[in-house]
């Protein structure tokens, strides 16, 4: 079931869209935003609001790597691999994040605080390289000083 | 016409198609996987590269796609330039990466488009060494069989699974190489026409998971060119035996009726042919038991009964005509009667004479396609015709077509003309007393009673036509909803009216006939479809059978000797307590059929008929197209044309002029000459003395393998392949290596083409008629001349009133069991609903029932308790019984009828 909130927070985008089902997308970050990602129940209930097939719905969901289809911790880690995140190091970033994470990309600390993904060009490539926690873009990141950028994300 | 340039070679083609239709119809190889000519171009797959060049001084010229690129005057391509031919190697190349090495252990190995496509470009080396990409496959139902790991990612299967069937289960999935076709969770995939996939698919991710069971490579199966018997459309298909049991139907395309596409009824109920239920030797009712018995000893016993008195024949909608003529000619015209329920053939009849009488002219499953507005009246044809659904589907895009060309976007160019078009759709309106299938696409429904439904059509007549008659007491409602139908009719280039049997209503039929004819008499070429219950529905009905009613009565006055029964189970026709009056009316009973039904199970005498498998005949469709089936195989024992059983009993009653009906030709010649109104019967297929270079034409191709072995556990040495006396058909892959004509095509197959889409050799130009035309012959066309004088038919009915203690019975049908035979097929089984009764959500809550409840239906005479299930959406005061499924008594419909909670 979806909250009460989230429906009012969906609904309220129907009018900026021709037809219910151009707002799926909207729908699902919303959903997302309340619960940290979209279940496949959430998903029934997001279909059913929008006279979707589930089908449908998770066929956009999974076209995105924005929504997230199964449980991410408290903080998502994106890291980028794009070309010039890859000139200037991002391997070496990566392999540190896996090392004091203890994790794979793609997995979740024991502790559900963070998740460890991949993303393509966050459009930083003059500070290279980036990543992102959350809302907030990492630039220049200095494998040696992970520390200092995680230690806030509790 | 339009000149345009292959490799500097000058042609003439049409110009509103892409150059690689035009190249195709032309005779050109030219690879292709996203394109197919039902679904128009996307762009997608990249496959189809030629090179374009600017003029003929042009030597450097530019790939571009031939999907993409539309036929234009003095258009230069190059085919086989070496830079186009290595383009498209390396985009085979491409699509391969991750695709199996599999072919050996992949159902669509030997028809293969991919493989195909592969072997026309020439790459033949792998050179990617990486890790493949795979995939979890789903259970997609009994139907489909699901391997994701094959994909090529063409796209084609949800382009046809949603936009061209509507369908919405079938989904792409996540991106990159990691793109996923399938459902959002395992299950039946719930269109009624998903089966088309297995042809759809250029390789083998969808393919027949029937065909798994008892898999056979194309080519070393016996084919022969045949026509679905589970409805009244006449669908041509293309089955396939080996070692004696049917393995598969694929379609069998044909320009006018079901083009590239079948239903899944037609597609899956084969396997009713190899049913335990099947009767494969005579059986004769000896100590209270039905025996198995030689075929001299039943006939002998034959000659006793037949000898002696009155004996009566009931014919078969689900016969051939020649086995209806046959038994006709045993029995005497004067005692040949209808095996219909009666309210069918007294419908059946009408229709047929609405049709003859004329103004509207029917329509053929490719013309209801390009209709531009439509009316239903009363069906759900999704349940009773289904492939007529998917040509309804298409009939919406017609008006919105005009948006498109508005723009200058060439109609081919799909994903351009839907984009343009969004959620618009032309006018289809549905008057149904449930929910259709096709009503996600209507513009308007209206849900009311038989008497309402007929009501609206002589509504829309007189809106259409003040001379038409005028319904009393019309609500302001309908009167509107009726002004709405009629204006879209008549704004209209081609409309149509779509009705037919199912809710056993004259009225309905009569409003149907009259808003066409009233478009008729604005000057508007309206069609008039009607559907029909079974296969030969039309041509029992044109050999003028008496009523099984007159029957029934002349059994109770025992003046029944013996009666023949023609591959019919009286059950399903009448209910219980007449059809048993009949069987024990008669001293003998005589059944001839193909699976022992509860009819033959009361029989004395039941001979083994061969199924549309194993028979030659002629079926005559909705249309009125009068089309040949052709034996797929020889089958083992007694088993026969029921035609043959009954000129040899006529031969054992001593009548030496049945001598003369020797093969399928003579009979035709005796029914043409009986029944003028069947005379044209003898041109539906070329005859048994046709040859094309003086041989015949082969059912097997010419890769059949394991002639010689097959029998070696019998006899070591080879058996002569059985001879054909019936047609131009031989039962080998020896004779006639090319095309054959039309109506005798068992397969197709052309060098280099082994998939399915060899099709595209076969027509005259892509996705038109087969060469020398599409097969069959129409026996029904208006009078001319009746246009100027179509007098308006029959008077609106009285409103539907609802009564307070009883609900007003009304059929409901379902695809997968409404059918008889197809109940026999063990996949189809598995999708047939338990048997309930329909209720109002409504009536529900006073009659204080809830969803699968058991309640207590009392319905002229018959008691039986059934299941609840509640339609939200049915009209108050009306309920709904399924027709033909199996643990639902037969009962005449529409009617009053009580509902009680036990």
């Amino acid at each position: 079931m979806l909250s009460p909130e989230e429906l009012r927070e969906i609904e309220s985008e129907f009018p900026h869209y021709p037809n219910k089902q151009a707002v799926c997308i909207d729908a699902m970050k919303i959903v997302q935003k309340h619960r940290g990602w979209v279940s496949d129940e959430n998903l029934k209930d997001i279909a059913e609001l929008l006279g979707m097939s589930v089908d449908e719905l998770d066929g956009v969901a999974t076209f995105y790597n924005l929504i997230f289809r199964k449980p991410v911790g408290r903080h998502v880690i994106m890291v980028c691999d794009s070309v010039s995140c890859w000139v200037m190091g991002y391997e070496r970033l990566r392999k540190e994040l896996k090392n004091r994470l203890g994790i794979q990309m793609g997995e979740t600390t024991a502790d559900g605080r963070f998740t460890l993904l991949p993303i393509v060009c966050l459009g930083a490539c003059d500070r290279a390289p980036a990543m992102t926690v959350d809302e907030d873009l990492h630039l220049n990141v200095d494998p040696q000083k992970l520390d200092g950028v995680l230690e806030k994300y509790k | 016409m339009t000149k345009v340039y292959v490799d500097n070679r000058p042609f003439e083609v049409r110009p509103d198609q892409c150059m690689l239709q035009a190249c195709l119809t032309l005779g050109f190889d030219l690879p292709y996987f996203c394109w197919h000519p039902a679904l128009g171009s996307v762009g997608a797959c990249r496959q189809c590269a030629v090179k374009q060049y600017k003029d003929e001084n042009d030597k450097k010229g530019r790939i571009v796609m031939s999907c993409m690129t539309p036929v234009a005057e003095g258009l230069r391509i190059s085919i086989h330039d070496p830079e186009v031919v290595a383009f498209r190697a390396a985009i085979i190349e491409g699509l391969m990466e991750s695709h199996p090495h599999d072919c050996p252990v992949c159902d669509e190995g030997g028809e293969c488009h991919l493989q195909d496509m592969t072997v026309m470009t020439g790459h033949n080396y792998r050179r990617y060494r990486f890790n493949k990409r795979t995939f979890r496959n789903q259970d997609l139902g009994p139907f489909v069989n699901h391997e994701m790991n094959r994909c090529i990612q063409c796209y084609r299967c949800v382009r046809y699974y949603r936009e061209y069937a509507g369908g919405r289960d079938l989904k792409e999935f996540s991106m990159r190489n990691q793109v996923y076709f399938g459902r959002y969770e395992d299950g039946t995939l719930e269109n009624e026409f998903a089966g088309n996939l297995v042809e759809i698919c250029p390789t083998g991710v969808f393919t027949d998971k029937t065909l798994k069971r008892h898999y056979t490579r194309k080519w070393d199966l016996q084919f022969a060119p045949s026509i679905c018997v589970h409805c009244g459309l006449g669908c041509n298909t293309s089955p396939g035996e080996r070692y004696g049991s049917l393995r598969r139907i694929v379609n069998r395309y044909h320009g006018e009726l079901n083009g590239y596409f079948l239903c899944d009824r037609g597609r899956f109920s084969y396997e009713f042919v190899n049913s335990e239920r099947r009767v494969r030797q005579p059986l004769l009712r000896q100590d209270n038991g039905l025996r198995p018995t030689s075929k001299a000893a039943v006939l002998d016993r034959l000659k006793s009964i037949l000898a002696f008195g009155k004996v009566l024949g009931i014919g078969s909608p689900r016969a051939s005509l020649e086995a209806n003529f046959a038994l006709r000619a045993l029995v005497g015209a004067e005692r040949f009667f209808a095996g219909t329920a009666p309210a069918e053939q007294r419908l059946t009849s009408l229709m047929l004479q609405i049709l003859r009488e004329g103004p509207a002219r029917t329509p053929s499953l490719h013309e209801i396609e390009l209709s531009d507005a439509v009316l239903i009246l009363g069906e759900d044809v999704t349940q009773t015709a289904p492939r007529m659904a998917l040509a309804l589907r298409q009939s919406v895009r017609q008006q919105t077509f005009q948006i498109a060309e508005k723009l200058k976007i060439p109609l081919w160019l799909d994903h351009a003309v839907r984009e343009a078009v969004q959620e618009e759709k032309g006018p289809l309106f549905i008057a149904a007393p449930y929910v259709t299938r096709l009503d996600d696409v209507a513009r308007e429904t209206y849900r009311a009673a038989p008497q309402e439904i007929a009501r609206l059509g002589f509504a829309v007549a007189h809106a259409l036509d003040g001379s038409a008659p005028e319904v009393a007491g019309l609500s302001e409602e309908l009167r509107n909803l009726a002004g709405r139908v009629a204006q879209a009719l008549r704004d209209a280039k081609r409309p149509l009216v779509v009705s037919g049997p199912s809710l056993n209503s004259e009225s309905v039929i009569y409003a149907a006939a009259n808003v066409a004819s009233a478009l008729c008499r604005a000057g508007k070429p309206a069609g008039l479809s009607f559907t029909t219950p079974e296969c030969n529905s039309v041509g029992l009905n044109l050999m003028g059978a008496r009523p099984l009613a007159e029957a029934m009565e002349a059994a109770q006055k025992g003046e029944v000797e013996a009666l023949v029964i023609l591959e019919n189970d009286l059950y399903r026709r009448a209910p219980r307590q007449q059809v048993d009056a009949l069987l024990k009316g008669a001293k003998h009973v005589i059944v001839l059929d193909s699976l022992l039904t509860p009819t033959a199970s009361q029989a004395e005498i039941v001979l083994p008929a061969g199924t549309f498998a194993e028979s030659d005949g002629t079926l005559v469709n909705n249309e009125g197209r009068a089309q040949r089936f052709f034996q797929v195989f020889v089958p083992q024992g007694d088993i026969r044309e029921s035609w043959r059983w009954l000129r040899e009993m006529m031969i054992a009653a001593g009548r030496r002029e049945a001598a003369a009906l020797e093969t399928l030709d003579h009979v035709d010649e005796a029914l043409a000459q009986a029944l003028p109104a069947l005379a044209a019967v003898t041109k539906a297929a070329p005859s048994a003395s046709f040859r094309e270079a003086g041989a015949k034409i082969p059912r097997a191709p010419h890769r059949y393998s394991g002639r010689t072995a097959m029998h070696a556990n019998i006899n070591v040495s080879e058996p002569k392949p059985p001879d054909d006396p019936d047609s131009p058909l031989s039962f080998s892959m020896e004779g006639y290596p090319d095309q054959p004509p039309s109506p005798l095509i068992p397969f197709f197959w052309s060098p280099a083409w082994n998939s399915i889409q060899a099709v595209n050799k076969f027509q005259e130009e892509i996705a038109g008629p087969l060469r020398g035309g599409d097969p069959g012959v129409r026996l029904i066309e208006p009078t001319p001349g009746s246009e100027a004088n179509g007098a308006y038919r029959g008077a609106p009915p009285e409103a539907f009133s609802v009564r307070e203690e009883e609900r007003f019975f009304v059929p409901l049908y379902h695809i997968f069991g409404s059918e008889e035979l197809s109940q026999q097929a063990p996949a189809v089984a598995e999708l047939i609903p338990k048997p309930y009764i329909a209720i109002a959500t409504e009536d529900a809550a006073r009659l204080q029932l809830k969803e699968g409840d058991e309640a207590e239906v009392r319905l002229n005479g018959s008691t039986q308790r059934l299941a609840i299930r509640l339609r939200e959406e049915m009209p108050k005061g009306l309920a709904g019984l399924p027709v033909g499924l199996p643990g639902v008594e037969t009962v005449e419909l529409p009617a009053w009828g009580k509902i009680t909670r036990v």
